[in-house]
């Protein structure tokens, strides 16, 4: 007997301190699989959010660091242009890279730093115990809007893809769900293309995921995967943004 | 024959993979079993019928689920 699927070896074997359900550990699993199929484990800096997923340093066996709130694309920068050799991923939340770290992800975008952002949006702020993010859809409950998101009150949401695909510095932008088997395969393509830019020297790539919070959002396991089908793929579609390689050709 | 196994210590009973994910729909959320956590972890009912698909394990968060061919 072979194995075919397991634990791959981009991955520690310190269990995951994330919710059941949370969509953290199948993206966390997709790039350490990448990590291994492109071998580069030996000369990635990942760079570990504030968020659930500030322990990703712990998750990941390859080198992390994790830096002050929001300011993962600027110190990817920073390590990208002193050691060009080395393969960055910043992986960020939606309270990181669109809440506090909007500045750093868009002025690392239009000067297309050749890094590569991860961006998990799940619609909420998670580790603090489901407060309004910049990503909560309009109507959506949360802690501090118990009624739904009033448009009037609290804004309207932040849609980076799009938001992104205004910067003409991007080089890749593309949006998928980590809720199927279907669009897990679609998340793992994407990833992949955007660790390869980065290995051509291409440019800066941002991969936003749509990922599940049963905990923050107050459903089940399964009926927070159903959801994000149902309304939030609806409200940010999944697709590609840029891929300025296509259109080169 | 493709067999799946599952780390019922590392299972955290989520039941992602229970739901329509099993093509052949052989996962279920363990009702008697517990593990230290608290858990209840997901078991296969007929382990013959598994085709070896591996989308259990591409949907699980952990990854707790192991497949062999």
């Amino acid at each position: 007997m072979k194995k075919i699927f397991g634990r791959p070896a981009g991955l520690t074997e310190i269990i995951q301190r994330y919710c059941p359900g949370c969509g953290h550990g199948i993206v966390h699993r997709l790039i350490a699989e990448l990590l291994v199929e492109l071998d580069i484990r030996e000369r990635t800096v990942g760079i570990a959010p504030v968020g659930c997923s500030v322990f990703a340093d712990e998750y990941f066996n390859c080198d992390m660091i994790q830096p002050p709130h929001g300011r993962g694309p600027a110190v990817a920068t920073g390590i990208k242009r002193s050691r060009p050799d080395c393969v960055l991923f910043s992986y960020q939340g939606d309270g990181d890279l669109a809440a506090i770290g909007t500045a750093e992800t868009v002025h690392a975008a239009a000067r297309n730093e050749k890094i590569t952002v991860i961006f998990i949006n799940n619609a909420i702020y998670g580790m603090t115990g489901g407060q309004l993010a910049p990503t909560t859809l309009p109507g959506m409950r949360s802690t501090t809007s118990v009624k739904g998101r009033d448009v009037v009150k609290q804004g309207y949401p932040i849609k980076v893809c799009e938001l992104l695909s205004g910067v003409d510095g991007a080089y890749y932008l593309e949006r998928c769900a980590v809720n199927t088997p279907k669009n897990i395969i679609k998340t793992k393509k994407a990833l992949k293309t955007a660790f390869k830019n980065q290995m051509d020297d291409k440019g800066f790539s941002l991969v936003e995921i749509l990922s599940m919070c049963p905990t923050g959002w107050g459903v089940t396991p399964v009926q927070s995967k159903q959801w994000i089908d149902d309304v939030m793929s609806k409200y940010y579609p999944l697709g590609v943004y840029r891929d300025r390689a296509k259109e080169e050709k | 024959m493709p067999e799946v196994k599952i780390l019922e210590e590392v299972c955290k009973g989520c039941g992602l993979c229970c739901d329509d994910v099993c093509p052949v729909d052989i996962l279920i959320l363990s009702p008697d079993t517990i593990n230290s956590s608290g858990y209840h972890p997901t078991v296969v009912t007929d382990m013959k019928k598994c085709i070896g698909c591996g989308y259990c394990y591409m949907i699980c968060p952990e990854p707790a689920i192991e497949v062999y061919k």
